[in-house]
Order: structure tokens, then C-alpha cells, then sequence
């Protein structure tokens, strides 16, 4: 059946079976892939989704129900050239590892920061209670919510990708001719 | 996890709803916030050939609270009933369980109707409507009728609803010295054991009390013998709280799994019952 769903601020029309996940919607029709399937089974909110404007698990919402109605991904939050303040705290505060729970955790803490625009300690881990992730582990992350938080509290400007690059250049320079970095301890012990 | 092939329609009101089950019959199933049905739906649980959403019904969502009593919609979600100042102060049990329901994805979607109608075991709204003695008003083709909590749940996944009856308001006189705890499951957030105790109180005694246990048996239960008990006593005496909550699950088949075996679940009702007393009897 069609269905009508405002994504991001564009309204599309889609073709759907009625048992399509919204998450597969947004994935698999529309292309948005910044939303993840983690465990598909309502627990690790690796694909929170904005739907009017609160956060919810787009893989327990079938895409017919979101008919009609407004949703923001990741996509939506920022972009490359206007990083949204959280998803720049995430960086700055090393608020990931593997990047797998990123999108849906900052989904999750802007949802979170709307309600609460200064959240304590503990009101960030329960904010974030929907969402797991399995490498970073949660301090940099309650520390990335709460940069952000001081940042749209302050009205901080917006920053692009390319301007923050210079802050944060990479550690190590990769070699010109492509070839491995091999630490130097692994080197000098000649395995 | 693709759900088996169903239809969809949209229902605009609670005769819309009923008109489509009837004609659909036993294949339909109500859809409101989803957040029990198709989890189920998607494992092959629950196959329906025809889903009618209900979510979008106007007069069904909403929270009246005040002394004279509280009334909620089905369609409630409990992100709603975990944000309102006035259930907190009116029904605490409600609101607490309301806020420990779950997560916050889980709470914006999911409604009080719809949670109460799947009769899951190990719900926590189960246990805290029957110690709040509330009031379920089913619609059906043929007009209304009323269930009071404990003749609604009747077991694991069943309730008193009829396959074309539709749950539309749940209603309870204000409870302000009720409490709801629970022993978090710690990956699902369901009740291991929850425990849901509403008292009144005179001259610092109990003056009556309703408990109710989930997360034991087949379905939430009233723990009669611990209701008794607890007459008379001072909530603030923890010993005598203890004596009283003693065997709160007795004569309940407890269930066991690889969390919980079947006797510390039983162990563990005593507990939380105990100190839902204590919570509910320092409320205000």
C-alpha cells in the first residue's frame, strides 16, 4: 500500500507491504542507512528514530503506522557541513568506538536534551536507558550529552566537518605508498 | 525479523473499531502502540491476517486525576501517565510503575490499553491495577460492560477480553498512599517480581490494604492472606511489615527460568511486598 511519510523535512510516497519495518523503509526504500538494525528486537535503540518529535525504535514501528506523520533520522540531525552539537560532542568527548549505537544514542540524546536542557549525571544514564553499546562503554558518552548540553545552552555556532578536522588531525600520518604502520614494538620483536 | 504477510486499516473511532472485528472476526487484531503485538508478531508468536490500528482514535487518550478518582485512556502512553503531576500524587503505585516501564522509546509508544490487554505475565501494570481495585470499561457491538481488574487478567497471555471487545478506559478511585516496586529484569526490564500495595491508614495503623504480586505465577494475583495480615500493623514497624508479607506468594505456582527459580521468586514477593508497603505508606 502507499503511504505518506514526511522523513527529514521531504515528504515521500513509497510503496509498502504492510509488515515493512519503518527501519527497513528508511534503510532499504528511502536510502537512509545512518539508522541501524542492532538487535531487532526493541532493546538496543540502535534504530531510534525521531516520530513527531520523540524518540522511538523503528524497528517495533511498522512503516503504515508512520503514515502521515514526521520522522527524523540521523540524517536529519546534522550534516557533514552542520554538525548538529551533539553528534560534534560525540566526537570531541570520544563518545564512540565502533560507531555501531552512534546514531541511535545521539537520536536518543537530542530526544533527551528537548525535555531536560541540563540533565544531571544520572539523568542522562536513565535518558539513555533504551539505548546500549557494547565498546565505548557509557562514561564518554554521558560526557559527550552534557558538552552538548552546555553548548546549545550557550547557543555555540554550528561546526562543519572540515572545521573541526584541524582540532582533531590524525595522530599519524599514513604512509604516501600505502603499506602497514607496524608499531615499533611489534618490529623490534621480530615475530 | 520479518512478521508474517497481514492486512492494515485504520479505525477513526471505537464503533470504526468494532465494526472492522466484527467483520474480520478472529484473524484481526486491535493495533495501538505496538510495543507488545509485534514484537510477538515479529518472532511468528502472533500471525494476524488483519491489523486495525487503533492509534489514532481521539476520545481514547487522555488522563483525568484529582481526589475523587482517576480515569485514563487506553490509548494513554506511558510516557504520558510517567510525566503527569497529578497521577504521581493522586495513584504513585501507577506512576511509578508508568516510569519504570521499560525505556524511554519503549514509554513514548506503548499505551496502558495495550499492555493491559496482551496480559503479559510479567507486566507491571497487571499488579498495580489490582491493588487499585480500577475499573476496565470494554466496548463491544452490543454496548459497554465493566470488569474490575482481578476478573480481567485471568492468565499468562489472557484476559477477560472478548475477540470483539475493545478495551477503551481503565478507572480507579485515588489511591495517594499506593506504591509499585519492582525487581528489574535487567536486559528486558520486565518484573522478576513487582510488587503493588495500596493503603489507607488511620491513627498511624493500616487500616486496610490491597497487594498484588506480578512476575510469579501464571498472572498477576491479589495476596489475600498478606492483605489480612497487614491490618492493624504500623507500616513503620519493618518487623511486623515482614511478619505480615510472609508467604505473600503461597499457593501460586511460580514459574522459574534461567534468571530466577521458582523459590526465590517466591522468596522475592515477600520482599517486595514488604517494601512496597513502606513506600506506599510514606507517600504523600
Amino acid at each position: 500500500m502507499q503511504i505518506d511519510l514526511t522523513v527529514n523535512g521531504n515528504q515521500t510516497f513509497i510503496d509498502v507491504e504492510p509488515r515493512l519495518l519503518l527501519v527497513h523503509a528508511l534503510r532499504d526504500s528511502l536510502n537512509l542507512t545512518g539508522t541501524h538494525v542492532g538487535c531487532d528486537t526493541s532493546s538496543c535503540g540502535a534504530c531510534t528514530v525521531l516520530l513527531d518529535g520523540v524518540s522511538v525504535k523503528s524497528c517495533t514501528v511498522f512503516a503504515v503506522q508512520a503514515s502521515g506523520h514526521e520522522v527524523t533520522t540521523i540524517e536529519g540531525i546534522g550534516t557533514a557541513d552542520s554538525l548538529h552539537p551533539m553528534q560534534e560532542a560525540f566526537w570531541t568527548a570520544h563518545g564512540l568506538q565502533c560507531g555501531y549505537c552512534t546514531t541511535g544514542m545521539i537520536v536518543s540524546a537530542v530526544d533527551l536534551l528537548k525535555r531536560n536542557p541540563d540533565p544531571s549525571d544520572d539523568e542522562i544514564r536513565a535518558g539513555l536507558e533504551g539505548n546500549l553499546c557494547r565498546c565505548t562503554g557509557y562514561e564518554n558518552i554521558v560526557k559527550a550529552v552534557r558538552a552538548a548540553g552546555a553548548a546549545m545552552r550557550a547557543g555555540e555556532a554550528r561546526h562543519s566537518v572540515n572545521e573541526l578536522m584541524p582540532i582533531h588531525p590524525p595522530t599519524v600520518e599514513p604512509p604516501p605508498s600505502g603499506e602497514a604502520i607496524i608499531p615499533q614494538q611489534l618490529q623490534e620483536a621480530k615475530v | 525479523m520479518i512478521p508474517a504477510a497481514f492486512d492494515y486499516v485504520r479505525a477513526n473511532s471505537v464503533e470504526d473499531a468494532l465494526r472492522l472485528l466484527t467483520e474480520h472476526g478472529e484473524d484481526a487484531k486491535l493495533l495501538a502502540g505496538g510495543h507488545s503485538l509485534i514484537p510477538m508478531m515479529k518472532l511468528r508468536l502472533a500471525a494476524p491476517a488483519m491489523l486495525i490500528d487503533i492509534a489514532g482514535i481521539p476520545q481514547l487518550d487522555g488522563i483525568t486525576a484529582s481526589g475523587g478518582g482517576v480515569t485514563i485512556g487506553a490509548l494513554t502512553k506511558h510516557a504520558a501517565l510517567a510525566a503527569s503531576a497529578d497521577l504521581r500524587k493522586h495513584a504513585p503505585a501507577l506512576w511509578d510503575a508508568a516510569n519504570d516501564l521499560g525505556d524511554p522509546q519503549v514509554r513514548n509508544r506503548g499505551t496502558i490499553g495495550g499492555a493491559s490487554a496482551h496480559g503479559d505475565p510479567s507486566a507491571d501494570y497487571p499488579a498495580v491495577l489490582q491493588a487499585l481495585d480500577a475499573t476496565f470499561t470494554l466496548a463491544g457491538k452490543g454496548g459497554t460492560r465493566e470488569l474490575r481488574a482481578a476478573e480481567f487478567f485471568l492468565g499468562m497471555f489472557e484476559t477477560a477480553l472478548g475477540a470483539n471487545e475493545m478495551l477503551t478506559r481503565i478507572a480507579f478511585d485515588a489511591a495517594p498512599n499506593s506504591a509499585y516496586v519492582k525487581f528489574h529484569h535487567p536486559a528486558s526490564h520486565y518484573a522478576v517480581v513487582g510488587a503493588a500495595v495500596a493503603l489507607t491508614l488511620s491513627g498511624g495503623k493500616i487500616a486496610s490494604a490491597r497487594v498484588a504480586i506480578t512476575g510469579i505465577g501464571d498472572a498477576a494475583f491479589r495476596a489475600g492472606g498478606v492483605e489480612s495480615a497487614l491490618q492493624g500493623v504500623n507500616p513503620n514497624d519493618a518487623a511486623a511489615v515482614k511478619a505480615a508479607c510472609a508467604g505473600a506468594a503461597r499457593g501460586v505456582q511460580a514459574r522459574a527460568d534461567t534468571f530466577a527459580s521458582a523459590s526465590y521468586r517466591s522468596a522475592m514477593a515477600d520482599v517486595f511486598a514488604a517494601r512496597a508497603v513502606a513506600k506506599a505508606a510514606s507517600a504523600r
